[in-house]
């Protein structure tokens, strides 16, 4: 029997509930929030792109590749999602991506979904957006800049969240074991996850999200420009405040 | 935009009919072994891991007809029509709630 299973999604069984409760609580609210934002900044034209934007997560994470070493994984898309759309409406996207891929087909599981979530729809969009803003500076929307920028972030983004998956991996043996000793829950440590997580990302998975986040910038920015995420900076917001004096 | 919509949506279409060659990848997955393979490694199932991993049973594990055929094209079949499914949802349920709380 061969399992299809890949790594980022992390199964029913490998946290315990001091871990994945935690992970709801933190959820709960990011969900509400990043739900309130979409609900009041979404615009119609945009709704086709975030449709897609959830149905390519969750495409792309059920496409599993093999790197050098006998793994297999897949991207998450998180990055380019974040990108485009901006975090706080990656946050929504990926994570009906996510729950769909737990309730109906069992990847990753049901008491992990606010982990997995946590992950993959936040750490993932934040850490993209954020490091392509910042590499990206003041440059042109049409510049190549950009297209690194967003390369590098999705490398970052991706990489990151799976150090941060194999730390909640890691750490279970540590905190959930039986008085003596056992492990209840994931019995490999920190020493195991870390380095397994880290190495298999930064050289095979992470590499594939980089290419993929650059490559569907560059599309993006070469058809249509206009529909890339920008945040509404003071700047504007002042102009706009000049220009409808309440 | 609605050709760069149209666009990456055949992308997301060819991404859908090349997914089965995941399929062939056939590797250790980390941290997502089941019970037996824990078993087999450890010499013992972590009494935790054990109670909650058989918490849920989804209607179609692993992207495959539950108990189906160990074919590959039947599990390459299983593999599209998972992903059909996933986007129609993902996407469709979207679409229905961000037309309705989208603005002009």
């Amino acid at each position: 029997m061969v399992e299809y299973g890949e790594f980022m999604h992390i199964p029913d069984g490998y946290l315990g509930p001091n871990t994945y409760i935690v992970f709801w609580i933190i959820m709960i609210p990011i969900w509400y929030y990043a739900g309130k934002k979409l609900s009041t900044e979404l615009r119609s034209k945009q709704v086709p792109l975030l449709a897609l934007a959830a149905a390519f997560s969750f495409v792309i994470m059920m496409f599993n590749v093999p790197i050098p070493g006998g793994s297999t994984g897949h991207a998450v898309g998180g990055a380019i999602i974040g990108i485009v759309l901006g975090p706080w409406a990656a946050v929504i996207a990926i994570s009906v991506a996510l729950v769909l891929q737990a309730l109906m087909f069992g990847d990753g599981g049901i008491t992990a979904i606010a982990a997995n979530c946590f992950n993959m729809a936040v750490v993932m969009p934040f850490v993209a957006y954020y490091s392509y803003k910042f590499i990206s500076a003041d440059s042109e929307m049409t510049s190549k800049r950009r297209v690194i920028a967003a390369g590098i972030a999705g490398y970052l983004s991706l990489t990151l969240a799976a150090a941060l998956t194999a730390f909640e991996f890691g750490i279970q043996p540590i905190i959930n074991q039986s008085p003596d000793g056992v492990p209840l829950y994931m019995p490999y440590s920190l020493s195991w996850t870390l380095p397994i997580m880290l190495l298999e990302h930064a050289f095979g998975f992470s590499i594939l999200e980089a290419a993929i986040t650059a490559l569907i910038f560059a599309y993006i920015q070469r058809t249509d420009a206009s529909i890339l995420y920008e945040e509404k900076s003071v700047k504007k917001m002042e102009k706009t405040k000049e220009a409808a004096p309440a | 935009m609605d050709k760069l919509v149209r666009n990456l949506a055949i992308g997301l279409g060819l991404l859908i009919i090349l997914a089965p060659l995941g399929l062939l990848a056939v590797g250790e997955t980390f941290g997502e072994w089941s019970v037996e393979e824990v078993q087999e490694k450890l010499g013992f199932v972590p009494p935790g891991l054990e109670q909650l991993s058989s918490l849920w049973s989804a209607p179609l594990p692993d992207y495959a007809f539950p108990g189906g055929g160990e074919s590959l094209t039947v599990s390459a079949v299983a593999y599209i029509i998972s992903g059909i499914l996933g986007v129609l949802i993902c996407g469709g349920l979207l679409y229905f709630v961000g037309k309705r709380v989208a603005h002009d």
